[in-house]
């Protein structure tokens, strides 16, 4: 007998087997993010204590590329609900959560790809890696983009013919949350406002603790807000990814 | 195989599926006849557990629809309106994954899918991206699709709609072949009057959400239409003559005659002496015409026609 482990694991798979016959298409959604490592990051100065700027700016584009990967990656379904081919697994008994969950799972694999070339590319340029925080960095971030991927998800069953819908909120919340969670310019010499929507994003929680970690700072305050605040995200997304899934049709 | 009580759909004030009351015995193949719109798919995606009904019940393969839709799941093939197989995935793939999705262990499920591609003659294909295959490539995958775990009913929602007449051919064969050699319970719903004639040994006609007519092929027509006779003589005062002699109807220099058997007729009226006699078999646009005073013809074409040389 199957459980839902098991129909989580067969939708893992598939999804995932596009990425692996085509593992170009993991760069796909980080061009962007390439676009601010490569034309904005050298505009920043140096540290205070004459260290890279990248050591700041890296982790934040890691996270960055990670909000853009998953943001998208409901667009996959939403296509899939077109052509058939997610009606056809709705009639499978395939349980509705593992339709959901295997598909936010998969976005892991990209995250940890795209993190992985972002340093392998900036370490030439004086990045220097600590592996033990960015491993532990990489498990935060896990939670954040199942909890992303999720919500992209629960965005595209909501989107059912309505494919402008997607892209609409999808690309109107993008720059807001980027900006507020200061992965470009620090957000502690805005005014007020500012610094209090920063503080209700819960991806500023995470681009701090991803900064304390590529740093090596494991034990640092930041670094237990970043994994509180993923671990909502990823719960809450998962919550309304498998609460939509259900009412699919 | 399947029994349903008043199954009725609403969509806000529109109602799709009006009461309908079916039962389709295990082996049969039954065709479900209807315009657009007509409450076909609605009453296909109920039974396939895609849609909770808004009153009513249905039972298929055994299980409630609503209270045991797992069951009923693993039990059904389904074959939709769209391409099953996801277009960034390869099409074998795409087969193992569906029987791993009916609790098939991976190497049982490859061996499968081994199975359908060589029925479904798609051997040069299974290991290409979906949306490199053409329509009816991708349509036969779907059908491997809906087969992999052997479903002792199959569902089809407009198999055919936008193939071209040959891979429509091939289709259809498809589908009689396997139920001939499986004994599958097969329902499909189609707006394609020769589709549902030539392949179902039963038609259920639906129109505004209700069942206005289910039968043979042959009997609906026997029963709404029938047959006509139309014998052609040189000028009217023959065909005047032979209109007494008959009972039939005259048109110029024509009669028309209606009959349960048109064929026996023709050959009786053959001694009035005609110079062409015609038998005009009823289709089912001409039944579904005499039920609803519509046609399900988006082209009206000639009726089909046997001419028999007098």
């Amino acid at each position: 007998m199957t459980s839902l482990v098991t129909d989580t694991r067969v939708v893992f798979s598939r999804e995932l087997r596009p990425v692996l016959r085509d593992p170009f298409t993991v760069i796909f959604s980080m061009i962007q993010p390439l676009f601010f490592l490569g034309l904005f990051a050298p505009l920043l100065p140096d540290s205070p204590d004459g260290g890279s700027p990248l050591q700041w700016f890296v982790p934040g584009i890691i996270v960055m590329s990670c909000l853009f990967g998953s943001s998208m990656t409901g667009s996959n379904l939403l296509y899939e609900m077109q052509t058939g081919s997610h009606e056809r697994m709705l009639v499978t008994p395939l349980r509705r959560p593992a339709l959901l969950i295997g598909r936010a799972l998969k976005e892991i694999v990209p995250m940890i790809a795209q993190a992985a070339l972002i340093v392998a590319v900036c370490i030439p340029f004086g990045f220097e890696l600590h592996l033990a925080g960015a491993l532990l960095g990489l498990v935060i971030l896990a939670g954040f983009c199942i909890g992303l991927g999720a919500l992209s998800y629960t965005l595209a069953l909501a989107s059912k013919n309505k494919e402008w819908m997607f892209w609409t909120v999808q690309q109107t919340l993008l720059f807001p949350l980027l900006l507020l969670a200061g992965v470009l310019l620090p957000i502690e010499n805005g005014p007020g406002w500012l610094q209090a929507l920063s503080r209700i994003n819960p991806m500023t929680y995470v681009v701090d603790a991803e900064r304390a970690l590529f740093n090596g700072e494991v034990l640092a305050r930041g670094t237990l807000e970043g994994l509180v605040a993923a671990v909502l995200v990823g719960l809450l997304g998962l919550a309304a990814g498998v609460r939509a899934m259900r009412r699919s049709d | 195989m399947i029994e349903t009580r008043e199954l009725t759909k609403h969509f806000k004030d529109v109602r799709a599926v009006d009461g309908i009351n079916l039962t389709v015995a295990r082996g049969e193949l039954v065709a479900i006849l209807g315009p657009n719109g007509a409450g076909k798919s609605t009453t296909l995606r109920m039974l396939t557990t895609l849609i909770p009904p808004t009153s009513g019940s249905a039972e298929v393969a055994g299980f409630d629809v609503v209270r045991h839709q797992r069951e009923v799941r693993l039990r059904i093939g389904y074959i939709g309106q769209g391409n099953g197989a996801g277009h960034s995935q390869r099409g074998r793939d795409e087969l193992i994954s569906q029987g791993r999705a009916y609790g098939m262990g991976v190497r049982a499920a490859r061996t499968r899918a081994d199975e359908l591609i060589e029925s479904l003659g798609l051997a040069e294909v299974a290991n290409r991206t979906v949306s490199t295959l053409s329509g009816g490539q991708r349509r036969r995958l779907d059908i491997a699709m809906g087969l992999i775990h052997a479903p002792e009913l199959l569902f089809l929602d407009e198999p055919s709609t936008g193939l071209d007449p040959q891979n429509r051919a091939n289709l259809q064969e498809h589908i009689l072949r396997l139920r001939a050699e499986h004994g599958t319970t097969i329902v499909l719903t189609t707006h394609y009057l020769d589709e549902a004639d030539s392949m179902a040994e039963r038609v259920i006609v639906i129109d505004h959400g209700r069942i206005i007519a289910d039968d043979t092929p042959r009997q609906l027509k026997a029963k709404h239409v029938g047959d006509r006779v139309i014998l052609g003589f040189a000028g009217p005062d023959g065909a005047a003559e032979a209109a007494r002699a008959s009972g039939g109807e005259q048109r110029g220099a024509q009669v028309r005659i209606t009959s349960d058997d048109g064929p026996r007729l023709a050959a009786r009226l053959a001694a009035l002496g005609p110079d062409s006699i015609e038998v005009v078999r009823p289709t089912l646009d001409d039944v579904f015409l005499t039920l609803t005073g519509r046609s399900l013809r988006e082209d009206a074409s000639a009726p089909e026609s046997e001419l028999v040389e007098a």
